[in-house]
Order: C-alpha cells, then sequence, then structure tokens
C-alpha cells in the first residue's frame, strides 16, 4: 500500500521530467512519459499485489497540512480506489503509447499529460475532502491546453466547453463541501468526520448539500443532461487526451459520487434516487440513440461514453452492494474499452485516413487496408456491446441485479439501453471497418497497403488494453474481490442502506 | 469417468483450431483447410468418445465439470451431458465439417471464414453443454458475432442488413433473457440451472421472487421466453430468418438452420421447462398457437416462394415449430398419468429426433442449393432449371434424399420425427393436430414442386451448363445422407439415446 | 500624554522613516549625479538606493514587533500591522524590480521616490489606529499613486489615467472625511478602540448609518469595488505598468487591512449589523458587474481591471467575515497582489518588444518567451483560483471563514455561493488569455522578447511564492 502514494509522485515528477527533456527532442519526452506512466503503473500493480482487502480506508499517510482550516494530507485507499488506480495507470500507459507519433511540443504535450494523472491518482487516494478537491480541481487546467493545442475539430470551442462545465461542476462541490465543512463546526475536512457531523443536520439542508455535491460531481461524470460537454470535448481532443477523458477523468465524477456525496448523506441519497435514478437512464437511452445516428465516427464513441457512463451512474443510484460493485467495475471496464475504442478511431485509423466520416470511410474496403484494427476495432465493440467475455458483462449484469432489487423497471429500461449500445456499435462496426466487403472483387493493385503499417507501440497499447478487458472478463472476480469488501465499511454501508431495501 | 475434461476439450478445440488459423499467416491455404477441418471434426471424434461411456439409462448429465469461478456472483464452470445434450452435440459434430466444407468453396479466403466458423461451433457445443447461466450465456452471445461477420462478408448483397438485424433481434431477446436472470439470481441467488430447475419444481422459486399471486415469475418467464423465442425462432419473432439464411454464405446457412436454431429449442427444453414449469403449462395454449402459425403460416410462405434458398428457409421455420408444438403440448399436459402420458411421450421423443432429422436434412438441402447457386453463377431460383436429373444424377439423387427426408418419408429419418410429433399432438391436443396437417400438406406441394420443377422435366435454363458432383465434392453429403437411412430404418440408435430421458420426462411437470 | 515616549513614536514609525528616508535621498542622489552620467546608470543607483530603503524598511517593521498599542493608541502594532506591512513592501519591491520600462520614463528616480512614498503611505495605513492617522496615511498613499499614474509623459493615456484617479479619489477622500468627522461628533473620540466603546453603548442612529455609509464609500473606492468602479479601468490602462501593478495590488492590500482594522476594531462588532448590509450589496455588485463586464473585454489590462473589480468583491468578503481573525482576506490580499504584480510584471516586459494591448498581442507567448509565458499562467490561474496555486486558497479561506460565521443563513454565506458561481464564469475569460499565450501561434513578426535579469528574477520570485503559499499556506494563516 505505501507504493500507492508513488503514482502520483512519479506522475507530477514526470510531468516536468518531460517538460525539460522536450526542449532537448521530442523523442526524449516520449521515453520520459512513458516512463513515467509505466512507473506509476508498476506502483500500482505493486501495492496491488501486497493489498489485504478489508473493510474501510487504510490509510497511508496523514500529515497536518493547515491546520488553520482543518485540512490535512490524508491519503487512503480502500479496494474500490485500489481498483480505480490501476485502470489509471493502465490507461494512462496506453495513452503515451497511442501518443507515439506527437512531435510538435511533445515535452509539453506530456508534461501536461502527466500532471492530469496526476491529478487523477490524487483524487482516487484522498481521504481529506479538501485534499481530493485540490487534486479534483488540478486534473482541470491541464484538459483546456491539451485539447486547445493539440486537438482536432473544433477545438478551441470543445475545450472551453470541457473546462468551463467541468469547472462549474466543481464549484458546485466546492459550495456543497464549503457548507458542511462549516455546518459540521468548520474543524475537519476529513471523510470520516464530515459524515459524522452530517448526520446531525438538518434534513433539508442535508437534501440540498447532497444535491449539490451529487450532482456537482455528476457532472463530471456526463450525467444527463449536463453531458453536453463531453461528446464535443472528446471529438475535439487528440486521441490520448480523449481516452483519458473518456476513459479516466469521467470517472473521477463517479468516484466522487461514491466517496464524498453518498456516504455523507445516506438519508438525502434516498429521496434523490428516483431523481438521479431516471436521469441516468435517460442519459444511457438518449446518448445511445444519438449515437445511432451520427455521420463523425468519433462522435458516435463520444456518445457512447454518456451512455456507459449513465450506467455507472445508474447502479451508484441504486445504492445496492451488486449496483455500486458492478458500477465500480464497469468504471473499470469502461475505462479500458473507451480507450481501447478511441485510440483505434483517432490513432489506427484518422492518422492514417485523414477523414472521421463514416460514409467516407465506409467506401474504402477498411478491414483489408488496416486489419490490425479491424481486429481491434470489433473485440473493442463486442466489448462495449456488453458481450460476454469481456468487462462490460459482468458489470452490467450485476447493475442490472442490483438494480432489480430496487426498482425492476429501472432495470428494464437499463437491459433497453444494453440493445440500444450493441445496435449503434454493431451500426458503427459495420459501417466503417467492413463497409466494402465484396469478396470476390479484384484488388486493385494501388489499394494494397497504402496506409502506414502499424507501429509497435500501437500494438503495445492496444494488447494492454485489450488484455486487461478479457482478463477482467472472464475473472471478474480479481476485482470484484477488492471491491466487495469496500463496501462493507461502516460509511459505505450507511449510504447503502439508503436505497429502498 | 475419463480422468479427461473431455466436455472443455470438446468446445475448447474448435477454439484453438480458429485461434491458430488467426495467428498463423502466411501457411498456404491447404494447410489453412486442413487445420481448420481437424479442428472442426474434433467434436465428431471427442463426441463417438463420449458415446462409449454415455449411460442412456442415466438420466443426470454425465461427464460433468464443476469448479468454482466467480465467488462473489455464486457462478460456477460447470459442464455436462444427457442425452438431450449429446444427441445435439453429435449433430454438431456431423453438420459443422460439412458446412465448413461448403465454406471453403464459397471463395473470399480460407483463413477468415474458417477462423469466424470454427469459433462458431465452439459456441454452439458451449451451449449445449453449459450448466451455468453465467457462461451459458457467454456462449449464446458469442455465437451471434461470428454469425454476423460470417453473413455479412461472406454473404449476398443484402447481407449487411440481413446479419444486422439478425444479431440485433437475437440481442434484443437476449436483453429480456438476461435481465430475467439478473432477478432470478436476485431471488435465488445462483445461476446454476439444476439449482434453479429443482427451485422451480417444488415452487419456492415463486416465493423467492415476491411470493404467491404476484406476477414476478410471471414477468421473468416472459423475459427468458422471449430470449429463447427471437432464436428458434418462434412466430411471429421470425422476420429475421429469412433474409439471414437467403443472403448467408451456404456453409453459414447449413450451421444456422442445422445448429443455431437448434439452440433455440434446445433452451426451451433446458432452461424454461425447468425452471417455470407451471407457467410454461399455463401458457402452452398461447403458445401452440404460435406455434401453429409458424407450421402453417412458415409452410405456405415457403410454397410461394420462387428463391429456393428462400424456400428452404421457410420451410426450416416450419420444421421448427413443429418441434415446439410438440414441446408446449408436451408441456401443457404433463402431470396427468395414463394414455396421456403416452401421448407426451411421444411427443417429446419427436421434438428430440425431430431436432436432428431436420439438421441433417436442412442442412444438406441448403448445401445443395448451395451446389445449384455456385454451378451456375448465382442463379438459384425455382424457375432457373429444368431436367436436373438427366444432367446431374448424383447430385439429383443426394438432394432427392435430403428433400424427402424434409418431406417425412417412411423409410427416411425425418418420417420418425414427425410421425411421433403428430401422434403425440393428436393425443394431447387433437385440435392442434388437425391444424398442423395443413402444414403438412403446404410442406408437400412446395417441396414435390421443388423436385418436379428443378429436377424433373425437359432440359431448361441454367441446367445445361451444370456439372454434376464428383465423389470430393459429395464426400460431406455422404454422411448425412446414409444417416438419414439408417436412422429411418432403424431410428433407436438415436432414441436408445434418449429414451429413459424422455420417459421419465414426460408426463411429468418438472423434468428429471 | 505626559508618558508619551518618543522612543515609542520611533519605533512605530521607523518603517516609515526608513521609507521616507529613501524617497528623499533617491531625489538627492539623483539631483547630485553629474550631469554627463548616463540615464542607465542613474537609474541604476537610484533603483539601487531604493531597494536598499525597501530593505531597511522591512527589517525594521520586523523590529518593531508586535506589541500591541504604540504611542498612546495613535498606532497599532500587531500581527495585522506586521504582515501587511511586509506584504506591501514585498510587493513594492517586485514592482520597482519589474518597472522595467523606467527607460521610458523621464524622471526614474522621481518615480522610484513616489513609489517609496506610496509605500510609506500603505505602511502607515496598516499601523493607524486613529482616524486621523488613517485619514493622513490614505492620502499620502493616494496622491502618490495619482502621480505615479500620470507619470508617463509620453502617452495621453497616462495622463487621463492620473486626472481620473485623482479627481475619483479626491471625491472619496472628501466622502472619507465627511464619514470620519461624523463618526467623532458620534463617538468623541478619534481612536478606534473609544470609537468602538462608545458605540456599543448607543443604539444605531441614522446618523451612524450615514457616516458609516461614506465611509464604506471610500473603501469601495480604495478596493475598486462596484459602483465606485469607474476609474480603474481606465487607470490600469492608462499607467505605466508599474503603476498599474502598485495600484492593483499593494494599495488593494493595504487598504483592505486599514478598513478591516477601522469596521471591525473601530466602529466594532455591536454596531455591525448597521454596515454589513452595505458592504454585501457592494460586494455582491462587484463580483456580478467584474465577471460580466471582463467578459466583454479584448484589451489585456482592461480585462484585468475588471477582474480586480471582481476580486474587490471577494476582498469585501473577506472583509466582513474579518472579525475574528483577518488571516483569510489578508492571505487572499497578498496573493492577489503578488500575482497582479506578476501579470503586470509580464505586459511590462512585453511593452518593451512590441504592442501589448489585445489579447491578440499576447499570441504565441510561449514560443517567444517560454519563461514569461510558465509565469504568466502561474499568476492568471492563481487568479482564476485554481490549486495548488495561492488564489485558490485564499478564495478558499475567504468562503470558509464566510461559511463557518453566517452559514447558509446569513448574507456572507450567499456571497460566498455568488462568489464561487463567478469564479467559474471568471475561468473563462482568464483562459481566454492562456488560450493566446499557449495555444495560438505567433504572429508573423513577433520577435523574441528579451527580460532583463531583475525582470526576471522578480517574476521568479513572484511565481515561487505563490507556488509555494499556495502548497503551504501555514506560512501566512499561521501568523495570525
Amino acid at each position: 500500500m505505501n507504493a500507492l502514494p508513488w503514482t502520483i509522485v512519479f506522475s507530477f515528477a514526470g510531468a516536468i521530467l518531460s517538460l525539460v527533456a522536450g526542449t532537448r527532442s521530442a523523442a526524449l519526452a516520449r521515453r520520459v512519459g512513458l516512463t513515467a506512466a509505466l512507473a506509476g503503473l508498476a506502483a500500482a500493480l505493486l501495492a496491488a499485489t501486497r493489498f489485504t482487502p478489508g473493510s474501510g480506508l487504510q490509510t497511508i499517510l496523514d500529515l497536518p497540512w493547515i491546520p488553520q482550516l482543518g485540512v490535512r494530507c490524508h491519503l487512503a485507499a480502500d479496494g474500490i480506489s485500489l481498483t480505480l488506480v490501476v485502470l489509471t495507470g493502465i490507461a494512462a500507459t496506453a495513452g503515451v503509447l497511442f501518443s507515439w507519433n506527437i512531435d510538435e511540443r511533445a515535452g509539453e504535450f506530456f508534461a501536461l499529460y502527466l500532471t492530469l494523472i496526476g491529478g487523477v491518482y490524487g483524487v482516487f487516494l484522498s481521504a481529506d475532502a479538501f485534499l481530493l478537491f485540490v487534486f479534483y480541481e488540478i486534473a482541470i487546467v491541464p484538459k483546456y491546453f491539451l485539447i486547445a493545442s493539440w486537438g482536432s475539430t473544433n477545438r478551441e470551442y470543445g475545450a472551453m466547453k470541457l473546462v468551463l462545465y467541468s469547472f462549474a461542476g466543481s464549484a458546485l462541490v466546492l459550495g456543497g463541501l464549503l457548507w458542511a465543512f462549516a455546518a459540521a463546526g468548520g474543524r475537519s475536512f476529513a471523510l470520516a468526520d464530515l459524515a459524522a457531523a452530517a448526520a446531525r443536520f438538518p434534513r433539508g439542508d442535508q437534501l440540498a448539500m447532497f444535491g449539490l455535491l451529487f450532482f456537482g460531481f455528476a457532472v463530471l461524470a456526463g450525467l444527463f443532461p449536463f453531458h453536453t460537454w463531453a461528446p464535443t470535448g472528446h471529438v475535439a481532443a487528440p486521441t490520448a487526451a480523449s481516452m483519458l477523458l473518456a476513459g479516466v477523468v469521467m470517472k473521477l465524477g463517479a468516484y466522487g459520487c461514491l466517496r464524498v456525496a453518498m456516504p455523507l448523506f445516506p438519508e438525502a441519497l434516498a429521496w434523490w434516487q428516483p431523481a438521479i435514478a431516471w436521469l441516468a437512464i435517460a442519459g444511457i437511452l438518449y446518448a445511445g440513440l444519438v449515437a445511432l445516428v451520427q455521420d463523425d465516427f468519433k462522435f458516435v464513441i463520444g456518445y457512447s461514453s454518456v451512455s456507459h457512463m449513465g450506467f455507472v451512474l445508474l447502479g451508484l443510484a441504486a445504492a445496492t452492494p451488486q449496483a455500486v460493485g458492478g458500477a465500480v467495475l464497469q468504471m473499470f471496464s469502461h475505462g479500458v474499452i473507451a480507450g481501447l475504442l478511441f485510440a483505434v478511431v483517432g490513432r489506427i485509423v484518422y492518422e492514417r485516413t485523414h477523414t472521421r466520416r463514416l460514409d467516407a470511410l465506409q467506401a474504402m474496403p477498411l478491414h483489408r487496408l488496416l486489419p490490425f484494427g479491424a481486429v481491434v476495432f470489433v473485440l473493442a465493440g463486442m466489448a462495449s456491446m456488453g458481450m460476454p467475455g469481456f468487462s462490460g458483462f459482468p458489470a452490467e449484469l450485476a447493475i442490472l441485479i442490483g438494480t432489480w432489487k430496487v426498482s425492476p423497471l429501472w432495470a428494464l429500461f437499463a437491459a433497453a439501453g444494453i440493445l440500444v449500445a450493441a445496435a449503434f456499435t454493431l451500426r458503427v462496426v459495420q459501417v466503417s471497418f467492413f463497409g466494402r466487403t465484396a469478396p470476390a472483387a479484384p484488388q486493385a493493385p494501388a489499394d494494397d497497403h497504402p496506409f502506414a503499417p502499424v507501429t509497435w507501440p500501437e500494438k503495445a497499447g492496444a494488447a494492454l488494453l485489450l488484455a486487461s478487458t478479457l482478463l477482467i472478463g472472464l475473472r471478474p472476480d480479481l476485482l470484484l474481490n477488492w471491491i466487495t469488501p469496500a463496501l462493507q465499511s461502516p460509511l459505505m454501508q450507511a449510504a447503502l442502506k439508503g436505497g429502498r431495501p | 469417468m475419463s480422468s479427461l475434461p473431455l466436455l472443455s476439450l470438446l468446445v475448447f478445440l474448435p477454439w484453438a483450431g480458429a485461434l491458430a488459423l488467426a495467428l498463423l499467416p502466411q501457411t498456404s491455404e491447404s494447410t489453412q483447410r486442413r487445420v481448420a477441418l481437424a479442428a472442426s471434426l474434433s467434436t465428431l471424434a471427442l463426441t463417438l468418445a463420449l458415446l462409449d461411456g454415455f449411460d442412456p439409462a442415466r438420466t443426470s448429465p454425465q461427464f460433468t465439470e464443476k469448479h468454482a469461478w466467480i465467488r462473489a456472483l455464486n457462478v460456477h464452470y460447470h459442464l455436462g451431458l444427457d442425452g438431450l445434450s449429446l444427441i445435439l452435440v453429435l449433430l454438431t459434430g456431423l453438420v459443422a465439417p460439412a458446412a465448413l466444407c461448403a465454406g471453403f468453396r464459397s471463395g473470399g479466403g480460407v483463413r477468415g471464414f474458417a477462423a469466424f466458423f470454427l469459433t462458431l461451433q465452439g459456441a454452439a457445443l458451449g451451449v449445449f453443454l453449459a450448466l451455468d447461466f453465467f457462461h451459458w450465456f457467454i456462449f449464446w452471445e458469442l455465437s451471434l458475432i461470428p454469425a454476423y461477420f460470417l453473413i455479412k462478408i461472406w454473404g449476398g448483397p443484402g447481407a449487411t442488413r440481413a446479419a444486422y438485424q439478425f444479431v440485433i433481434y437475437t440481442l434484443g431477446g437476449s436483453a429480456f433473457m438476461l435481465l430475467g436472470f439478473a432477478s432470478l439470481f436476485n431471488a435465488a441467488g445462483t445461476f446454476d440451472f439444476q439449482q434453479l430447475a429443482q427451485l422451480g419444481a417444488d415452487g419456492s422459486l415463486a416465493r423467492k421472487l415476491g411470493g404467491d399471486g404476484s406476477w414476478w415469475l410471471q414477468a421473468v418467464f416472459l423475459g427468458v421466453l422471449l430470449g429463447l423465442a427471437v432464436k428458434v425462432p418462434l412466430w411471429p419473432f421470425h422476420t429475421w430468418l429469412p433474409p439471414a439464411y437467403a443472403e448467408a454464405p451456404t456453409g453459414a446457412s447449413m450451421f444456422l438452420t442445422g445448429v443455431m436454431s437448434k439452440m433455440g429449442v434446445y433452451g426451451f427444453l433446458r432452461i424454461l421447462w425447468p425452471i417455470f414449469p407451471r407457467e410454461l403449462q399455463a401458457a402452452a395454449p398461447w403458445l401452440m398457437v404460435l406455434a401453429l402459425g409458424g407450421v402453417v403460416l412458415g409452410a405456405w410462405a415457403a410454397m410461394r416462394q420462387t428463391d429456393l434458398k428462400r424456400m428452404v428457409a421457410y420451410s426450416s421455420v416450419n420444421h421448427l415449430s413443429y418441434c415446439l408444438l410438440a414441446l408446449f403440448a408436451g408441456a401443457q399436459s404433463s402431470g396427468r398419468p395414463g394414455a396421456v402420458s403416452e401421448a407426451a411421450t411421444a411427443a417429446l421423443s419427436g421434438t428430440l429426433l425431430q431436432m436432428f432429422n431436420h439438421g441433417l436434412s436442412a442442412s444438406a438441402l441448403f448445401l445443395c442449393v448451395g451446389f445449384l447457386e455456385e454451378r451456375t453463377g448465382g442463379r438459384r431460383g425455382l424457375d432457373d432449371f429444368g431436367g436436373v436429373r438427366t444432367v446431374a444424377p448424383l447430385f439429383a439423387a443426394l438432394t432427392g434424399m435430403a428433400m424427402f427426408s424434409s418431406l417425412g418419408l417412411p423409410g427416411l429419418n425425418g418420417f420418425v420425427g414427425e410421425f411421433l410429433i403428430f401422434r403425440g399432438v393428436f393425443g394431447l391436443a387433437p385440435w392442434a393436430a388437425a391444424v398442423a396437417t395443413l402444414g403438412l400438406l403446404a410442406t408437400a406441394i412446395f417441396l414435390l414442386t421443388f423436385w418436379q420443377r428443378v429436377f424433373h422435366g425437359p432440359v431448361a435454363g441454367a441446367t445445361p451448363g451444370l456439372r454434376d458432383l464428383t465423389l470430393t465434392e459429395a464426400a460431406p453429403l455422404l454422411p448425412a445422407t446414409a444417416l438419414m437411412v439408417i436412422l429411418g430404418v432403424y431410428p433407436q440408435l438415436l432414441a436408445g439415446l434418449i429414451n429413459p430421458l424422455v420417459t421419465a420426462w414426460a408426463g411429468h411437470l418438472t423434468p428429471p | 500624554m505626559n508618558n508619551l515616549s518618543y522612543f515609542e513614536l520611533w519605533r512605530a514609525l521607523l518603517p516609515e522613516a526608513c521609507l521616507t528616508l529613501g524617497a528623499l535621498l533617491v531625489l538627492a542622489v539623483d539631483l547630485a549625479a553629474p550631469a554627463g552620467r548616463p540615464a542607465a546608470s542613474r537609474r541604476g543607483v537610484a533603483t539601487a538606493v531604493a531597494l536598499i530603503a525597501l530593505a531597511a524598511a522591512a527589517w525594521a517593521a520586523v523590529r518593531a514587533g508586535t506589541g500591541g498599542p504604540a504611542f498612546g493608541g495613535v498606532f497599532a502594532l500587531d500581527r495585522l500591522t506586521l504582515i501587511t506591512r511586509l506584504g506591501v513592501i514585498g510587493l513594492s519591491l517586485l514592482t520597482v524590480a519589474l518597472a522595467g520600462n523606467l527607460s521610458r520614463l523621464a524622471n526614474a528616480a522621481e518615480y522610484l521616490a513616489l513609489i517609496l512614498f506610496a509605500t510609506a503611505g500603505f505602511t502607515l495605513m496598516a499601523a493607524s489606529n486613529q482616524l486621523l492617522i488613517a485619514f493622513l496615511a490614505l492620502e499620502l498613499a493616494s496622491l502618490s499613486l495619482y502621480v505615479l499614474a500620470g507619470f508617463d509623459k509620453t502617452r495621453p493615456e497616462s495622463a487621463e489615467a492620473g486626472l481620473k484617479y485623482f479627481l475619483f479619489g479626491g471625491v472619496s477622500a472628501a466622502f472619507l472625511l465627511f464619514g470620519f468627522s461624523l463618526l467623532y461628533g458620534l463617538t468623541g473620540s478619534i481612536a478606534f478602540p473609544e470609537i468602538a466603546r462608545q458605540l456599543a453603548t448607543q443604539p444605531p442612529s441614522a446618523l451612524l448609518i450615514v457616516a458609516l455609509v461614506m465611509i464604506l464609500v471610500a473603501f469601495g473606492f480604495k478596493a475598486a469595488a462596484a459602483p465606485f468602479h469607474l476609474w480603474a479601468p481606465d487607470v490600469y490602462e492608462g499607467a505605466p505598468a508599474g503603476s498599474a501593478a502598485l495600484i492593483a495590488s499593494a494599495s488593494k492590500l493595504a487598504g483592505v487591512a486599514l478598513f478591516a482594522r477601522l469596521l471591525w476594531a473601530g466602529v466594532g462588532a455591536p454596531a455591525a449589523a448597521s454596515w454589513l448590509p452595505v458592504l454585501a450589496i457592494l460586494a455582491a455588485v462587484s463580483l456580478v458587474l467584474g465577471n460580466v463586464a471582463a467578459l466583454a473585454q479584448s484589451n489585456v489590462r482592461r480585462l484585468l481591471a475588471y477582474s480586480a473589480i471582481s476580486h474587490a468583491g471577494a476582498l469585501l468578503l473577506g472583509v466582513m467575515v474579518a472579525g475574528r481573525s483577518p488571516g483569510a482576506v489578508v492571505y487572499y490580499a497578498m496573493t492577489y497582489g503578488l500575482a497582479t504584480v506578476g501579470a503586470f510584471g509580464v505586459i511590462a516586459a512585453l511593452e518593451t518588444s512590441g504592442p501589448s494591448r489585445r489579447l491578440e498581442d499576447l499570441a504565441g507567448l510561449h514560443r517567444r518567451s517560454p519563461f514569461l509565458a510558465g509565469c504568466l499562467g502561474i499568476y492568471i490561474l492563481s487568479l482564476a483560483g485554481i490549486p495548488p496555486l495561492a488564489g485558490f486558497l485564499g478564495k478558499f479561506s475567504v468562503f470558509a471563514e464566510a461559511l463557518r460565521t453566517g452559514g447558509l443563513t446569513g448574507a456572507t454565506g450567499w456571497l460566498a455561493f455568488l462568489a464561487i458561481a463567478m469564479s467559474a464564469v471568471a475561468l473563462y475569460y482568464y483562459l481566454l488569455i492562456l488560450k493566446q499565450a499557449f495555444v495560438a501561434a505567433p504572429k508573423d513578426g513577433a520577435a523574441i522578447i528579451p527580460t532583463p535579469p531583475a525582470a526576471r528574477l522578480a517574476l521568479g520570485v513572484a511565481a515561487v511564492a505563490i507556488l509555494a503559499l499556495g502548497i503551504a499556506p501555514g506560512l501566512i494563516l499561521g501568523a495570525f
């Protein structure tokens, strides 16, 4: 467990080092970036091998920081944090691998990327609400520059929208947090202390504070109707940033809901539950249906991320142990899968074909020109559909089981969402890679391999992500063994009872 | 019991073959064909080994393998083989290599086709052998993707839409089935079919799902029913089938009709009936009406087709609906001893035998239509041919066998199944049997029309260019044809495997 | 008054003495310089003397200690005084180092002398415990600032700025004096503690409210709070970069300290109900108006001016909750000052190599001078309130204090939420600046910007200080 803070250290140190390395050469900056990402992943995996699941947060570091504000530098982790830290490590490494072709201002790119990663690690490891918020905010600004400087379609608009929405969400969180802090006596930001004090707040206050906290975090998680930043922003972002944004940063929002909002105000959760659940369902279905009619390859994936996050939020809203466990598993699963999808769309396809329009791609026999990309995308598509054998299936199954307990109607809509996801995924697979499949057509010589061959970083990144989703699809207990005990901590139990039995 | 995990080997050898084909890039086509064929034939070989050790008198699953898998969800890796599974596994072992050979000839590269096909084969075997919902569902869903690609990439002009429709329909049904099982897990805490069947048998499942009088159990039953109904297909959820079968390449059509459709019927027998016996009994009259719809309307629709492939596709709907009709009739009247029990035994035996026989004959028919199509550059209309008998006698003979087996001519295997079905249904629900005979009539009409127009009469249309089958080309058909004759004369070979199971099952509300 | 000790007076006013002496020395040395001396070396000498004076003043401030009221209660020497004095002197030091365009100014020595006088005014404001001294200090500082604003004789905007500032300032000084006289009339004393005691025994009268409103008008003007902000955009735009830096930073810090002491120790908590609502309204209007107007700006300096107005709103909120301890608001003002001085320093550096009026002139700064771009990034992000920079901690401490004292039922709580909401709006225009600096490509013909070493040092120190204070705010918060 003591290895975990090193993830943060390696990331920030790597950021500074890549900035320096970038002044020498882009290649050096890349190597520094990869080393830092791998070091973070290694630290996470090392901690994972030594982790003994117990209920409740296990403290790693607890130092006084700002006594005047009651803030401590308190790092702790439980099974849920560990799952998400491992996800971050995997996604970060894959992202760096898929950014191997960035040449312009590479040092700055990796510096911003690693700062973002460091902030994300910090959020997952904080047990002090202030510290969590600080890391949450640190993760906001690098997003702007990553998208605005290295992005594509509509990048300045997309970047600004994404950042402003994120910041607005965090403003809501700050409001709720300060209010709770002040009402609790203004002495401590530790989550446990706030939770203990929160139980005594007047009910109306609790409802309002929960609303601020949950919806503030949920904006970043892409809750309908505050999700509009996500498709625009993810499409505008460069590949590695999209992978990270959709894969990990959206999970920050869901994690905030789970770690901060829900344990602090369990009764408020019970009151807000229907609203959140219906919004989540609306997101699942709406985003899925919109994805079905998109013309731009990347937009389909962008909307699919919103749809999948809807599942996570539904699981959290249902607030039963299976549903929440499924939600955390889905966070991991979707993190990996979104990474794969964006990697294929952005790096493997777009860099070579220079188009993302589905009608243009349909005219090319892409599965013959990019067989590697076709295979990876088919597998990623299957995973995204929730096909059994991949990590999405046990996650969605657990969410369905847990949601059914609370409201079968919600589970029904969620199942419909699975179907919609299958439809749009299959459509995009079919149209993009298998548009022209006439097998008997004689191949014109010029058709053979006009595209650059697949590079080793692309293969390594894809292999890493595919292996992760397959491993967890076949052995979800690897993660569930961490997650389930974590849900039995007193804080979580209070929240999980909050849902209707 | 052998110390080798035979059932796991059965499922995973085709997948190993697929993986090998995918990863070995630069081998010659003939090597690829050999590897693929070997992986596919492994099923037959292993089945014959299993037959050796199989004891038909025991009705519980044999050769079981059970390992804990995902503790948090109480999921186990549980495979088992009883008579029902055995005949379907045997069917797969017979149909798959033939379909694969047909696929070799459809062009467009052996490697891709064979890899997808072997994946599909493994998934189908997994469905027939899995006894825990979690991985049963994995195999069930996984069968869709290779089928999708087989249809889309090697199929006809309308293949994209047909494949898409096929997958979406089936996934739609599966989503409801998933939801149903999620709620079952909620109530019962297990995914194991046998445990769920026990709970369903003694009625405690209803209590756990919300108490007697609540409609939860019915809702879950409907969900699971929907998932299975789309797959078989049960009329009116069949609209995906004709385009999919017609657009698919020959090898895929053979497997789809021969094996994949049986996955649905298997699901009814393995899942729906054991876990929801009372609900099935209550719903049986309505379901019989639907099955009759499939019987009659399927046959009538087949009659009106001019595309031979679509004709065979609709006839598949018709034949599968016979199976379902007998199944529902049996479910409806279970629990009453005496003459009813005998009729129920007949119906159930008929269903099982018909599954096997239809698998053989329908896949053979598709193969024959496939020959017509490829030898004439894509023509497969009813009016495109004439007098093929004179030009290609071997071909005509083999096709004729398949056709008459499908028709149910006494002496061939198709007769046994159909006879038992009608006998059973007549004893259980005479009105249904009466209506079903209309289907028989229509089937006779269109098959004989097919026979007469294409094979008899003056040589016309594309027939002059038709080359007869060589022995190597006919080889995939020969085992099936031989079985058609043998089983027609000596059905006990097959029935002996399932009789104890059927006897113990039929007439009781719940299977043993 | 017999036991007045001039030694005490000396000890209390040593910083001011150093500064005044320093100013006079700068002028004298410059006058005494031989005629042929090149302007650059005269500037260098003057700057050196100024820096020494500032350093001496800092040392003197520390030496003065935090003993409490001094010289018969005329001056207050407590923690607030010490920290404010040190902050003001620090900001002035940075200003002197960063006022790079001294070459453009005709009389550099006078410029520096005026900065020193203004600083003396600021330090005196921090120490005043009495109405008259407060007014004196305020006027000393303001007059120096008026001249500083209009110092650039090559540009008419500077003259306009100076004149506007003077006119507004003069009127607000009148209001202040009138308010002070009413306060004296009500309580019969000019010493803060005595005023508080007297007001505690009286019921709040209409006269008190009039007095307080007038005082708050002056405060609002000083802090550039709406609706007394009209001078700010023109002055920020027209004044030379160094003057604008000083006006935006040290002046605000000193003003906040003075008025916090006046309102809490002077008028006192019991009478707070009279002036808290007024301050709340001023704060709310400033927050909204400053942020909304900033959205429309295309001139960098005017944008900073409107953002200053919005920060003034937050500072007013800080003063409202400074009753328990002024630590939060001083921290905020200090860190805000650092960021602003830095921002103006970057602008000053830009001015040496091309136009730097509009946002587009910042384009491609990351290529033209990565150092400047990096520093600007830190300053702007601190202003926006992004952790781990000090600006975030400043806002957070003020908001935490606001919610702690009032809860949501009080005006302070609502103001805190308003400020948080407005900060989301503010991020937009701050990002616009950073977009130009980091994302946009340099315009054709844009040259590399040379930065003199002194300026580099100062900018670096400011950036490091912002980072350090953000990670360890206890350095300041703990002193209270």
